[in-house]
């Protein structure tokens, strides 16, 4: 019985995991193929991709398919019951609206924003893991890239990555055979390629979690379960009934023949097939509950079809409810033997919460109007990316911020939407009519859009903590955010718009306003670029961490955490493939010590 | 935005055409609905007035079928705006609850009024009334903020918003997605991205 109810949940469970996204479905996965029983807990709704909107088009949505406070990234967005509001769910910004915003982005269904996500799975790098050895800033974790790196190995092998080797600066290569191959390029990816090159700038393949052929069901699976013949026989039969990219429709509609990653698409249907697997939706965790001995003996939860309070027990619990959520359910976990929250003795849990520094700039290009029809739907973009490329440059000090970015970028004759055709006068003159016509068709297809997506260093002042008053509809205490950029982040920003208006210009295109040097200016609000990691960092001291290397916590044995809470820096590199990867290392470990009897 | 600044928003733009008192401002009672919520079925094809209900007073609904023809008319390649359904795209939009639809509710609505009153201090009309002449002489005025003059600003704010409405209804709709030649949307075997010979010309192969 795989879907479960409050009601019908069993009582020999040997792990919870809270939350069925990247690390709770990565933790389920791992867990359930070696034979361990699960619970998983989600707050939102059960979700099937097959409730996908691929092939739907903006006119059969609501306002041409724009994006409302309801669905802020668009009608067809795989998101349910999310956004950076959810109703009757509050969050409070202690630091106000302006420079220390914090927007905080939540999904509430099964499988998380694992759903809607963009896809791109980068590795963290050698220096990545150790930035305090290297700038004096920030921290180290306690473990190396050497110590993750056979689990980039698996995740990508398991979930499909496709990408390119290039051998370039903490940008690590995959072995051999394990990345599929990338996707064509679109003419402005050419065009970029070309243009960035003559600045230095590199432009190579991206790297995305979607199926740019099929998985080798042959191979994978002993490579991922040696010696586990059933595991195997599951994987198999599930990787068979992955279907390659198709070649169209936006991968964040969510995948219904599967061939991106999601968490519900990936990870739980192979591990619901092990019959080890229970899941629970509607299930709102908001406190680990401890026995005598201080250590964790199952979760509360709010049922929220009944609004009732429920418990589930287990032997270990997983926290994987998204950095927040899980620094928001350990400070809630308050018992005599935890007055601060449960792994908060160093009274770090909630600390060091980092997002992404985003800053975006679009140009038109000259070259690129006219072009003949073409369908450039491709793998959904990021078909070329650019790496982190100036790690010589920070060496040398000749640049006024410690850490490094890469660059996301878009471009081509992709579905019409609410805004084309907006926002032209700066090309038309404020054409209308028949020129309006022209023009439109001239100008469709030549933007190219920059986002940059890099590292911030954690600080004493960005954290969440419990707000004292405001509770939530289901009388859950609420987190409340401070946050503060420093100059490191700014000057990045700004670094990232004068670098993207340069290479507009080796493109031979303009930009419809002077670019933003102002990094205050040129920074996106906290939280918006929704990488938001940190909360109960690891490390190797229980005094200045709230986890070990394994995501356990220092203070309870049986409570572990493989969401992105864990992360003791937050590089530029996007986190989901960094959060899947620790989430099966940590439950290797938690196998391992099973077996052991030690938990 | 709501009436009092909607008033003060018409004022400003045409000083010596005072609108109180003249009823216009009575047009511009926002919805109090809610919006399709968080969890919307995306399986159901919507058309303008199911999600919420259209709210625009049959005179608006004429003068945005005539200005989005005059913005989008029909060519040789493709019909006009109003035949690609824009008249019932702007009057959804205009009467969504969200917030950034109230506000172009009020940009818009406001200049609807605007433009008539400007029409019929021009020529003793309505815009719509007006010689096709009379009424493209009107829009050149309005047609770019840039150029517009320091009276005129609020009125090509206007003006740049609808064009920006008109051509997001039409660019979304089948009519406008084959004027554009987008030819993507379809499953394929594989991608084998832009034709060399295409690269080659751009010198980019």
């Amino acid at each position: 019985m795989p879907f479960v109810t409050a009601e019908t949940q069993q009582r020999d469970y040997d792990i919870i995991v809270v939350g069925s996204g990247a690390g709770g479905g990565q933790s389920a996965y791992t867990l359930c193929m070696d034979g361990a029983r699960v619970l998983m807990l989600e707050a939102g709704r059960n979700y099937s991709a097959t409730e996908s909107s691929m092939f739907r088009t903006p006119d059969l949505a609501p306002l041409g398919g724009a994006s409302t406070p309801d669905k802020p990234f668009g009608f067809f967005d795989a998101t349910v019951d999310g956004g950076w509001s959810v109703p009757g769910e509050p969050y409070v910004r202690a630091s106000g609206e302006g420079a220390g915003r914090f927007d905080w982005w939540r999904a509430r269904m099964l499988g998380g924003r694992t759903n809607h996500w963009g896809r791109i799975s980068l590795r963290n790098g050698p220096y990545d893991f150790k930035p305090y050895s290297r700038d004096g800033l920030g921290f180290d974790w306690p473990i190396g890239y050497e110590d993750v790196a056979p689990y980039y190995d698996k995740v990508e092998m398991l979930i499909g990555v496709y990408g390119s080797n290039e051998g370039l600066e903490n940008t690590p290569n995959s072995p051999a055979g394990i990345l599929l191959p990338p996707p064509k390029p679109l003419v402005s990816d050419y065009l970029l390629a070309q243009r960035a090159k003559r600045l230095g700038v590199p432009a190579i393949p991206g790297h995305r979690a979607v199926l740019t052929r099929a998985l080798d069901h042959k191979r994978v699976p002993a490579l991922l379960h040696p010696g586990n013949a059933r595991a195997q026989t599951i994987l198999a039969a599930d990787m068979r009934d992955r279907t390659p990219c198709l070649w169209a429709t936006p991968c964040g509609y969510g995948c219904a023949i599967r061939a991106n990653y999601q968490s519900t698409t990936v990870h739980l249907p192979p591990a619901l097939k092990t019959g080890n697997l229970d899941i629970m939706t509607d299930a709102m965790v908001h406190e680990v509950t401890v026995g005598s001995n201080g250590r964790a003996n199952g979760v509360n939860f709010v049922d929220r079809l009944s609004g009732k309070q429920r418990h589930a027990a287990a032997r270990v619990v997983i926290l994987a409810a998204s950095a927040c959520e899980s620094a928001r359910i350990l400070l809630n976990s308050k018992s005599p033997r935890h007055p601060d929250g449960l792994g908060n003795s160093s009274g770090k849990v909630g600390r060091y919460l980092m997002d992404t520094v985003g800053s975006t700039l679009s140009g038109q290009i000259p070259l690129l109007e006219n072009l003949p029809p073409l369908n450039e739907d491709g793998a959904d973009g990021h078909a070329l990316y650019v790496p982190w490329w100036l790690y010589r440059e920070q060496r040398a000090g000749k640049l006024n911020f410690a850490r490094g970015y890469h660059i996301e970028y878009g471009g081509g004759k992709r579905m019409p939407g609410a805004g084309t055709g907006a926002g032209l006068e700066w090309l038309t003159g404020g054409s209308y009519g028949r020129q309006f016509k022209e023009d439109v068709r001239r100008y469709y297809g030549s933007f190219v859009g920059f986002d940059g997506r890099g590292e911030m260093i954690p600080n004493e002042q960005s954290f969440c903590e419990i707000d004292p008053t405001v509770k939530d509809k289901w009388g859950i205490p609420v987190l409340r955010f401070h946050w503060q950029w420093s100059d490191h982040e700014r000057r990045q920003a700004s670094h990232m718009q004068t670098t993207f208006a340069e290479i507009i210009d080796a493109m031979g295109g303009r930009i419809p306003h002077p670019v933003k040097t102002d990094g205050a200016e040129a920074i996106a609000p906290g939280g918006s670029i929704i990488h938001e990691v940190g909360g109960a960092i690891m490390g190797s001291d229980p005094k200045t961490s709230v986890t070990n290397q394994w995501g356990q916590t220092w203070d309870v044995d049986n409570v572990f955490i493989t969401d992105g809470a864990v992360f003791a820096s937050n590089a530029d590199k996007n986190p989901t493939l960094t959060i899947m990867a620790l989430a099966w290392r940590a439950s290797d470990h938690i196998l391992e010590r099973l077996r052991r009897k030690e938990l | 935005m709501d009436r009092r600044m909607t008033i003060k928003w018409v004022l400003a733009a045409s000083a010596s055409w005072p609108l109180l008192g003249t009823g216009v401002a009575g047009a511009f009672t926002a919805p109090t609905l809610r919006g399709y919520g968080s969890d919307p079925d995306l399986s159901q094809n919507y058309r303008p007035g199911e999600p919420w209900p259209l709210s625009l007073t049959p005179s608006q609904r004429r003068l945005a079928q005539t200005l989005s023809d005059i913005i989008i008319p029909a060519d040789d390649r493709s019909p006009s705006a109003s035949a690609a359904g824009v008249v019932d795209f702007i009057d959804e939009w205009l009467s969504a609850p969200y917030p950034d639809c109230q506000r172009d509710r009020g940009i818009v609505v406001g200049g609807f009024a605007w433009l008539d009153i400007e029409a019929g201090r021009r020529a003793g009309h309505d815009f719509i009334d007006l010689e096709p002449g009379a009424q493209a002489s009107l829009c050149d005025d309005i047609c770019d903020e840039a150029r517009a003059g320091q009276a005129l600003k609020e009125a090509a704010h206007f003006f740049a918003r609808f064009r920006d409405l008109t051509a997001g209804g039409f660019y979304t709709s089948p009519i406008g997605r084959l004027d554009l030649g987008y030819i993507g949307n379809l499953p394929q075997a594989r991608f084998d991205g832009p034709p060399p010979a295409l690269l080659k010309s751009l010198g980019l192969a």
